[in-house]
């Protein structure tokens, strides 16, 4: 425990991070991968200044949240937990009701002021409630708490993919078996499970997804087989990613993106603008920084002094890492495109909202807790 | 085990966390790794590939037509050249209400339904920023108009582009063609690269034979498109080259004389310079109009064309093959005296028929009444039908072929366009080819007088008539005179193209014959001597009819009572100046009876436009 009395005076010597409960190594690399995104998305955006400015203009009201979460104790978190998920639940029930009255997909949800996505609620409140429940008691959780906490991940997650939004359901999925894991759950009933999706997968493809959901899974397979179609976004993408080489085409002359041969790219494919313009190089150096948040990340986690939060911010970073790793593998065609953002670097408000929220609860686990070798 | 279930083991607890973190950053560290390479696999294993397909995506090659060269005749005056023409076209992007903007134009400038049918049948298939064209051919009224109005419509515009144009329109249709949209079949044998955008080539004609001339060489942009194909910017240019500008041995005077000498008749004339082979003059009437061809001819003209009686499509002067009557004989006598068969001295007694021994038939003189005795030189004067059976049978078909043949009759003359026919020349040796009987000699005496198998195309007779005046000198027919590089004012002159010389033939025999067409023109008993009177230089011919109708045993032919289709052709050949000549013609004139009284003086106006008024 001499290492937390180390951290105790290190907070005492950076006097105003410890009062703002800010983590610095964090907070670096959240604003250096920030700052690298605005830079591409000054490029895949076309040159479009406005677009900046409001992408800049929500990191900045995203990071003033964070900050603002980091100040909240992990108690109060703990405390709020279950009606955060409940809420989340009923809103996705609320969207889906909608979405029959308007038929078709509905993920929104108006609040007259906001437009949200009650999914994203679910990114943070699944996590939460799964810490919550399997903090209660000893770890690793007995058979039939871990058949309560499958079924706390079922709802929500079908609720999502109901909606139909087949990417978020199964990074929330995803997050939700990353709590199990990382409470303890037996390998042997992840061998289990691994057998199951078999059928699963089977009786999802027959009864459970849409034409177009089908469509995208069969192009991943073979992209070349539907070149002007639904592969045409992979191959666009990996070519841009390819004809980067080493060194990249060079800032602001990325052919493929600036030429509108790229798709979505400044949303779901700037990892391919990158790549394009920076070259294996750029892209390696942006998954180094995404290694550092993430080692950071579970750092925090090993350090967190309960069952609560030390499996919140294990599970959070996780999914942060599962995020990152998805895009990067959709743009380079190791996975099928699914709509999933690049971390901090694609254009859009409510995710980066989402994760540094996540973020400044990692900061408030860190910065919150109590000295105990004193 | 109780206590695990009630109490938290906080160091076992910690120790399976910080397992399952550990687990978990191997996981990740591979996957990161694992996304490491496969960038590495895409950026630099296939990055050449990749490179290429991106180059691929982004660089379109545009050709660019070049110019097509122009054709003038031997003066410099234009026969085809490229005219500016006006389209209408519309960028469909740039316009925000389209039935407002056609509604908006078809108030200035005509739309007919058709326009509309077609522009909104393309408007579907173009894209958003590419114009698509609505109205061709723009009068320079409506071009005016449009002009004044052109604010009221955004994104409408005026398209200039070039379109072949034939000011001579008929007068020159014949030697020069025209170009026509390329099809199908030409697609199969044009270098599909040279003729990248190219949208016209060469259908008859000069525009035909000399299309590798004409058409240039194609030039190339390099452009930088978006994904849907617009062009931004414009990375490298190739311009075309334009294609040759062609000068023709034509005389665009001729050509107009000649066609209004020939006047309502269907005919042919043909006009060459001796020295060179120079194609002078090449007219069939009547012609026709090459314009409509150019940009596709519409049903009823074409079928008003193919209608017409005297088919104007039709080039009498390449492949009309007619027989040559009257015309033949200066070379039959020319064998004659070559081969021996006679001389100028010998005289035959012409009773107004010839007869085979032993055979009934009687071969009919033009003059019933007979020659009495007559000799060579007056026997062509006086065009002596006896004179010639009589030769002819002595010369055998054989010897006839022969000697015939090296004047070019019964074979192309090899001139610079495509369109030519062979005529016949016929032998025993044909008729028992083709049709598997034996040739009577009977057959080889109508031959004597140009009728019978024998056939000959104007061209034909032209060339043969420039070899005998030039005495055996002989030249391929040609049209072309010279050639111009674009951007050039030195003329590369085509040089003649000499075919082996008639030989064999003493001077004097030649002498004989051309003194004898001399005197066809200038003697008082010549078959052509209303030409001759009054000529400021010295021309020498020869009349001929031809027979389109067989007059039976003891008929005669009774001009008057025939059918016009069933007249005789009129056929005319002369040189001049005898002594130095520079210009051979041949005319024909179908069904127009007599050579001497109607072609004469067509051939007589030519004369004299060239010899006396053009300056070579």
């Amino acid at each position: 425990m001499s290492f937390d009395s180390f951290e105790s005076s290190s907070h005492a010597r950076k006097g105003w991070l410890a009062r703002l409960h800010l983590d610095l190594p964090l907070l670096f690399g959240l604003l250096i991968t920030a700052a690298v995104g605005l830079v591409v998305l000054y490029s895949a955006s076309g040159r479009n200044m406005d677009m900046v400015t409001n992408q800049a203009l929500r990191l900045a009201m995203a990071f003033a949240g964070m900050i603002l979460v980091a100040q909240i104790k992990p108690q109060q978190l703990r405390l709020w937990t279950p009606w955060l998920y409940g809420l989340g639940v009923v809103l996705l029930i609320a969207v889906l009701l909608m979405g029959q009255i308007g038929k078709g997909a509905q993920r929104w949800l108006d609040l007259g002021v906001i437009r949200f996505q009650p999914a994203e609620i679910l990114k943070l409140g699944l996590p939460m409630m799964l810490a919550w429940f399997l903090a209660d008691s000893a770890l690793p959780p007995r058979p039939w708490r871990m058949i309560a906490a499958v079924l706390l991940i079922v709802v929500p997650v079908a609720l999502i993919a109901k909606q139909p939004d087949l990417g978020t359901a199964l990074l929330v999925a995803c997050a939700g078996f990353f709590a199990l894991f990382l409470a303890g759950l037996r390998w042997r009933f992840m061998a289990w499970a691994v057998l199951l999706i078999v059928p699963v997968a089977a009786l999802m493809w027959h009864y459970g997804m849409h034409d177009y959901q089908r469509q995208r899974v069969l192009t991943f397979l073979d992209p070349e087989t539907d070149p002007l179609g639904a592969g045409y976004h992979i191959i666009q993408s990996m070519i841009a990613v390819g004809s980067g080489g080493i060194y990249g085409k060079g800032w602001l002359n990325g052919t493929q993106s600036h030429l509108d041969f790229l798709p979505e790219r400044h949303t779901d494919f700037i990892f391919a603008v990158l790549s394009e313009e920076f070259g294996l190089i750029g892209a390696v150096i942006l998954l180094v920084l995404y290694a550092f948040l993430i080692v950071r990340g579970l750092y925090i986690a090993t350090q967190a002094q309960d069952t609560y939060t030390r499996l919140l911010a294990g599970t959070l970073t996780l999914t942060f890492f599962v995020y990152v790793f998805v895009n990067a593998g959709m743009v380079t065609g190791l996975l099928p495109v699914v709509g999933v953002p690049l971390p901090l670097v694609s254009y859009g408000g409510t995710a980066v909202v989402t994760l540094l929220t996540g973020f400044g609860m990692l900061m408030s686990i860190h910065t919150h807790r109590k000295l105990l070798a004193t | 085990m109780l206590r695990h279930i009630h109490l938290k083991d906080h160091f076992l607890e910690t120790r399976l966390f910080t397992t399952r973190v550990v687990v978990a950053l191997v996981f990740m560290v591979l996957a990161m790794l694992g996304l490491i390479g496969r960038l590495f696999y895409l950026q630099v294993v296939q990055h050449e590939l990749f490179s290429t397909e991106s180059e691929d995506n982004r660089v379109k090659i545009v050709a660019l037509p070049p110019n097509r060269g122009l054709i003038f005749d031997r003066n410099g005056v234009p026969l085809a050249d490229n005219l500016p023409s006006y389209h209408l076209e519309i960028t469909p992007e740039q316009v925000k209400d389209m039935d407002a903007t056609l509604r908006g134009l078809g108030a200035i400038i005509d739309l007919r339904s058709e326009d509309l049918d077609r522009f909104k049948k393309m408007l579907e298939r173009t894209r958003r920023f590419d114009a698509v064209p609505l109205r061709f051919h723009l009068s320079e009224e409506e071009v005016a108009k449009f002009s004044v109005n052109r604010y009221r419509f955004p994104g409408v515009d005026i398209a200039v582009r070039l379109s072949r144009h034939y000011p001579l329109g008929k007068y020159a249709v014949q030697p020069v063609g025209y170009v026509g949209r390329i099809d199908e079949n030409e697609l199969q044998t044009l270098d599909p690269a040279n003729y990248s955008g190219t949208t016209h080539s060469g259908k008859i004609g000069v525009e035909k034979s000399y299309e590798s001339l004409l058409h240039g060489t194609v030039g190339y942009q390099q452009v930088e498109i978006n994904a849907q194909g617009r062009v931004l910017r414009v990375l490298k240019t190739t311009p075309p080259v334009a294609g040759q500008n062609l000068y023709l041995n034509i005389d665009f005077r001729l050509q107009v004389i000649a066609e209004a000498a020939l006047g309502d008749y269907d005919g042919a004339m043909v006009a060459i310079d001796p020295n060179t082979g120079g194609v002078l003059a090449l007219v069939s009437t009547p012609g026709y109009d090459p314009e409509p061809f150019v940009n596709g001819i519409d049903r009823a003209t074409y079928k008003a064309l193919q209608s017409n009686p005297g088919k104007p499509l039709y080039n009498r002067a390449l492949r009309g093959q007619y027989p040559p009557g009257s015309t033949i004989k200066p070379f039959i006598g020319l064998a004659g005296l070559a081969l021996g068969a006679t001389d100028a001295d010998h005289h035959i007694f012409c009773p107004g028929y010839f007869q085979l021994p032993g055979v009934t038939h009687k071969y009919r003189d033009w003059r019933p009444q007979g020659h009495g005795s007559i000799g060579l030189r007056d026997a062509i004067i006086q065009s002596c039908d006896v004179y010639f059976y009589q030769l002819a049978l002595s010369l055998g078909i054989d010897r006839i072929h022969d000697f015939l043949s090296r004047f070019g009759f019964g074979s192309n003359t090899g001139i610079d366009v495509l369109e030519e026919k062979p005529g016949l020349l016929p032998s025993r040796e044909w008729k028992r080819r083709t049709r598997n009987q034996d040739w009577y000699p009977g057959e080889t005496l109508i031959t004597g007088i140009g009728q019978g198998y024998l056939l000959t195309t104007p061209l034909q007779l032209a060339s043969a008539t420039a070899t005998l005046s030039m005495r055996g000198q002989r030249y391929a027919p040609h049209l072309l005179y010279a050639t111009q590089k674009p951007g050039d004012s030195a003329l590369k002159l085509a040089p003649p193209v000499p075919l082996p010389k008639v030989d064999g033939v003493e001077p004097d025999a030649w002498q004989d014959v051309i003194d004898a067409m001399t005197g066809v023109v200038n003697s008082a008993r010549g078959t052509a001597r209303s030409i001759g009177a009054n000529a400021p230089y010295l021309i020498a011919g020869k009349t001929g009819t031809a027979q389109v109708f067989g007059i039976k045993q003891g008929e005669k032919y009774n001009k008057n009572a025939l059918d016009v289709s069933l007249q005789d052709h009129a056929l005319f050949i002369a040189f001049a100046p005898v002594e130095h000549p520079r210009i051979a013609v041949a005319v024909i004139i179908e069904h127009g009876g007599h050579g001497g009284s109607v072609g004469a003086p067509m051939v007589r106006t030519v004369m004299d436009q060239y010899l006396l008024y053009s300056t070579p």
